[in-house]
């Protein structure tokens, strides 16, 4: 792929976020600029999941608001791509017919490109039946980023496959994100890949961002002293290890 | 043990049952125990189909049966399957429609003929549909219940992928609700089979119920039998076909590529 487009530019501004009584984002702000690679991450149930859906505009929000490069995000956009934690391909569809649903011109040698980018070019022809469960999510993101979307968002994508093909899979993403430059937003409950992957990680409980770090590490990243330190920073943050945190916060964060 | 095994499992299995069935019948009906006033003998039963074949009245039969068969099933399953669709996809139509779909579901098809018989007569007209209100039923449930039962996941994945309206129904809706309702159109070939037997028997100048109750008052219990086992090889034919329709195109789902 030649043509290189930037990534998009994502602002949320006090997003609020109500199932009925509840409300679960309770007003996030975060700028994200563009081209930046950001990791979500928090316990399950912190929202993290409704904020990207929020993103996605699959999900309106009950107050603020979004905007991707000053455009108001009101429905889906055309370039904005996303990855479930299931690949979500049609099983009816071989693997190259579903990477094709991601183009608008429905090209077949693009969709072939696509999938030899994620080296699953050998698989064109299988059904998704058949493939792995790793492979079936490098389908997928061959799927999300062969219409060369500006932003892509990630639900969680590796969290149902085995440790190895999920190291795989991180080192897939950023080889792709810095040779495509878009913006991505990966949410995630595995703090470590989060400091693997990401410029900078934000951390979400009750439905705010209680912290945002800049991973200032080289790449491609190694599980060295630095890593470490990030990696227990936040993940002492979110277990409320640091004796100076208030105890309201904890209550909190186990009441959801 | 080996060749015994070998024996008991392959792929004549399913076989020995009926030819050991249709053995017994010959011999009992040979040797008088059955009176062949009561039961003739397959033999006689086969003779009876060869000259029938020979004289080409069969043929002419089948074919009118046939006839009558598939366009009751163009019809009321096409009829099923849009309404199916309509109600799956749109809670509001399934609202109206459902509750009265299910009221005449309720109603035994066949109850209708005298009904039927008022209204069109004996002709083509009420046998076809007759056969179009049979086979309706199942496929217009499955039809509902195939779309109901699609992955939401896809459905936002469309979302996501901007499938929208034809794109939509022909990548995600229709062959998300296909094995449901192939499922559906099995049941409603044997309604269709067994709607026009029915028919056929109460009012008929042509056709293979036509034939065999033509053969009753002659007494010819050996076309009578013909018939019979006409109408079996005729539905066991066209659940073969919807098998193998089943497997061409549900080859990717790994469940309908074995056996």
């Amino acid at each position: 792929m030649s043509t290189h487009r930037l990534g998009a530019r994502l602002h949320i501004q006090s997003a609020i976020k109500r199932f009925g009584e509840q409300e679960v984002l309770r007003g996030i702000d975060l700028t994200i600029p563009a081209g930046q690679f950001v990791a979500i991450v928090g316990r399950s149930g912190c929202g993290k999941s409704t904020l990207l859906r929020l993103i996605a505009g699959l999900e309106p929000p009950s107050d603020g608001e979004l905007t991707l490069d000053g455009e108001t995000i009101g429905g889906h956009h055309a370039d904005t791509r996303m990855l479930f934690q299931d690949a979500r391909l049609l099983p009816w569809r071989k693997a190259v017919d579903n990477v094709q649903v991601g183009l608008r011109t429905r090209s077949r040698e693009r969709a072939l490109d696509a999938l030899s980018q994620v080296g699953l070019a050998d698989k064109a022809n299988e059904w998704p039946g058949v493939l792995s469960g790793g492979q079936r999510q490098r389908v997928a993101l061959a799927r999300a980023l062969a219409g060369q979307p500006r932003l892509l968002l990630l639900d969680e994508p590796l969290g149902a496959l085995d440790a190895l093909t999920r190291i795989e899979m991180q080192q897939l993403i950023e080889r792709l994100w810095l040779e495509q430059g878009f913006t991505a937003v990966l949410v995630t409950h595995d703090v470590s890949e989060a400091v693997a992957l990401a410029d900078r990680v934000i951390l979400i409980e009750s439905g705010r961002i209680s912290l945002d770090v800049n991973i200032t590490l080289d790449r491609p990243r190694e599980r060295d002293g630095g890593f470490v330190h990030f990696e227990k920073l936040i993940l002492d943050r979110i277990l409320e290890r640091d004796s100076s945190e208030a105890p309201r916060g904890k209550k909190l964060s186990y009441s959801i | 043990m080996k060749p015994f095994r070998k024996l008991a499992v392959n792929r004549y299995t399913p076989y020995y049952l009926p030819v050991l069935a249709v053995a017994v019948w010959q011999l009992l009906g040979q040797y008088g125990y059955i009176s062949t006033r009561t039961l003739p003998t397959p033999l006689q039963v086969a003779e009876a189909g060869i000259s029938l074949a020979k004289s080409g009245e069969i043929f002419q039969y089948i074919y009118d049966s046939a006839k009558r068969a598939f366009i009751g099933l163009v019809i009321g399953g096409g009829i099923g399957f849009v309404l199916g669709v309509v109600n799956g996809l749109f809670p509001i139509a399934n609202r109206y429609l459902d509750s009265s779909l299910q009221m005449i579901r309720n109603v035994p098809h066949l109850a209708l003929i005298p009904l039927v018989i008022l209204w069109f007569g004996i002709d083509e007209t009420a046998k076809i549909f007759l056969v179009a209100l049979g086979v309706f039923f199942p496929i217009y449930m499955n039809t509902v219940h195939g779309i109901r039962s699609i992955d939401p996941g896809l459905i936002e994945m469309a979302k996501v992928y901007e499938l929208k309206g034809f794109a939509f129904y022909r990548e995600v809706i229709l062959p998300g609700a296909l094995s449901s309702v192939l499922v559906g159109l099995r049941y409603a070939l044997g309604f269709m089979w067994l709607t026009l037997i029915v028919a056929e028997t109460i009012s008929a100048n042509s056709g293979i119920g036509y034939m065999a109750m033509n053969a009753r008052e002659f007494m010819r219990l050996d076309i009578v039998v013909f018939a019979i086992i006409l109408y079996a090889i005729l539905g066991k034919l066209s659940d073969s076909a919807a098998k193998l329709m089943e497997r061409r195109l549900l080859r990717w789902n790994p469940n309908y590529t074995k056996s």
